[in-house]
């Protein structure tokens, strides 16, 4: 099977962890979750860092672990690439040498010519180019990581672990080096999965979404279905958002405005920097979406989409949230049985509002979309 | 004024160097595996090796003298083997002076290799570095100022030893005279002279050792960054 397959048991004196888990074969699948949920241990678990726990691993087929007939293929035995949180790049290497340290061990034979290439290929993408003589502690935070995702690349892994690779870098530091790994997932045809608790590196950068709590997994699938499923927390709380998926379809040059299309309408947005037919990802926060029974041209908001009423969850005392099937163009309401390719929006609304508009599920109704973010 | 005789120095010196090269080849993976391990046997045996620091080493010296004797448990195999005696020899002062520097070489490695840790051991697995090659390409170079100062440390103090070897190497010149125990033959002779010689001299000769290898040591840090 195609994709990674494990399951792990590890207990510790203060927490268990109990996971098991599917990773599809190619993009970037976000272990999301609080502090001390145990995402990172998992991931050392992937990477047979843990050797204490138990249970079986294969990527692609290939078993790197099953203690049932007691198969643990070492570490550096694990076609893996492992970006640490803390970067932990050789004190006693310059950039060039720690870059080459994996890449020699994993592929010794390669021709000179061969290596040259793809060694230029990754520093190029990376903008390490200028730091190549320098040692580690000359290096911002932000070059730090940069150099140590090109080191764990440059082994070709089949499988990439990123540990929080974000978390120790202050705001700025972080905006310098996202796009790198926006390229990065592009360009990149093998599994990452990426440990974080931020959202916003989950909503720039993940396919796939695994929510993890207390050690163990709650839900795991695609990232934009999962976002506004009311079951789960990340559709609560004030940063409650949900991701289209949308290709630039064209400028109004007249109102500074771009118009965004994607498989569930259209959206008007502020003028984007990107060519007609650039994908962009957009987000839209719950608190940022309002209802209407009937669309209105008496209104100042640009973007109304229809949609069905699919489920109604209390939020609190004053305030309920809705999940919203977009009615896709051309296809009417009761005829729309869903699909996988839905596109779901959250609205954060009052529940006086709910109940004098008398809503619910099944409810056709207009999202009006007050604003629209532009994540990546 | 009698001449002065450097055999007792040349004797020192030899001592003190092949004792140095025995302790790092024993005491670096002694150290390796006392930082790593979570056995119950580490403290023990971090308190044996210790033993040199608090004990006269006329104790150690007595023990020893009856360990390598003719039918001591060493010096009986040792004897069925080469027919010889280890007492009042130089491989027996070898022995001893090992024993004796055990701590000055172990305890320095193992604070690096401590303090070097996991996190670049597992980064290098990471990278495909196989148990050997992460402690050549990552441990050994990172340690490079504990095996300085174990090495410095373990060879001073066999220079400057004088109760072991008193006790089990008697005082044979040429072959089992160091230079600490020639000093104190002068002085009971009361050939200041030649006392005050060899004593300036080894003063000398340690200042210049330790201060070469601070210097050393100074300045190979900031090439790690650090």
């Amino acid at each position: 099977m195609n994709g990674l397959d494990a399951s792990f048991r590890l207990a510790r004196a203060d927490f268990e962890l109990i996971a098991d888990l599917t990773i599809p074969a190619r993009g970037v699948t976000a272990l999301f979750g609080p502090s001390g949920s145990g995402k990172t241990t998992l991931l050392r678990c992937l990477a047979g860092l843990e050797p204490e726990a138990r249970g079986h691993l294969q990527l692609d087929g290939e078993v790197w672990q099953d203690d049932t007939r007691s198969v643990f293929v070492a570490p550096h035995r694990r076609a893996l690439g492992f970006v640490f949180q803390d970067t932990r790049l050789f004190p006693h290497l310059n950039v060039r040498a720690n870059l080459d340290y994996g890449r020699r061990r994993a592929h010794p034979i390669d021709t000179r010519h061969i290596q040259q290439e793809r060694f230029e290929h990754i520093v190029e993408l990376l903008g390490l180019s200028g730091l190549l003589e320098r040692y580690p502690a000359q290096l911002s935070g932000g070059e730090q990581q940069r150099t140590a995702i090109g080191r764990a690349l440059l082994t070709q892994p089949r499988l990439l672990l990123m540990d929080e690779p974000l978390a120790a870098l202050d705001a700025a530091r972080k905006r310098d080096i996202l796009p790198y790994l926006d390229e990065l997932r592009r360009a990149l045809d093998i599994p990452v999965v990426y440990v974080t608790h931020a959202i916003d590196e989950v909503s720039r950068l993940a396919d796939h979404l695994v929510l993890i709590e207390s050690g163990q997994v709650q839900a795991s699938g695609d990232l934009m279905p999962l976002l506004s499923r009311l079951e789960y927390p990340l559709a609560h709380g004030e940063g409650a958002m949900t991701l289209i998926e949308a290709r630039i379809a064209g400028h109004d040059d007249a109102y500074h405005l771009s118009d965004l299309a994607f498989a569930g309408g259209s959206l008007t947005v502020s003028r984007q920097p990107g060519e007609i037919g650039d994908r962009v990802r957009v987000a839209v926060h719950a608190r940022d979406v309002s209802i209407a029974l009937a669309p209105t041209s008496q209104s100042s908001i640009l973007n109304v989409l229809p949609a069905t009423v699919a489920e109604i969850s209390q939020e609190d005392p004053a305030r309920v949230t809705l999940r919203l099937r977009l009615l896709r163009p051309g296809r009417k309401g009761a005829a729309d049985a869903g699909s996988e390719e839905d596109v779901f929006l959250l609205a954060r609304i009052t529940r006086k509002s709910c109940e004098r508009l008398e809503l619910a599920p099944g409810r056709e109704v207009y999202a009006q979309v007050k604003s629209v973010a532009l994540v990546g | 004024m009698q001449d002065l005789d450097l055999t007792p120095l040349w004797l020192t010196l030899e001592l003190a160097a092949v004792t140095t090269v025995i302790l790092l080849l024993l005491g670096t993976p002694l150290a390796w595996w006392l930082a790593r391990t979570r056995s119950r046997l580490k403290t023990p045996i971090e308190a044996v090796i210790a033993l040199p620091l608090v004990l006269p080493p006329t104790v150690l010296g007595f023990y020893l003298l009856i360990g390598l004797g003719p039918d001591g448990i060493v010096g009986g195999p040792w004897r069925a083997m080469t027919g010889g005696a280890l007492a009042v020899t130089f491989p027996g002062l070898v022995i001893g002076s090992v024993l004796y520097s055990l701590p000055f070489v172990v305890q320095p490695l193992q604070n690096t290799f401590e303090t070097i840790g996991n996190p670049l051991l597992e980064a290098a697995a990471t990278l495909r570095a196989g148990p050997l090659d992460r402690f050549f390409t990552v441990v050994l170079p990172l340690a490079r100022g504990g095996f300085i100062t174990g090495a410095t440390l373990g060879f001073a103090h066999t220079v400057g030893e004088f109760g072991v070897v008193l006790m089990i190497g008697g005082n044979v010149p040429g072959k089992t005279q160091v230079i600490s125990i020639a000093i104190y033959d002068h002085v009971e002779a009361l050939e200041y002279a030649q006392a005050h010689l060899l004593s300036a001299g080894l003063l000398a000769f340690s200042f210049v050792v330790l201060f070469l290898v601070y210097t050393l040591n100074r300045r190979w840090r900031p090439a790690l960054g650090r």
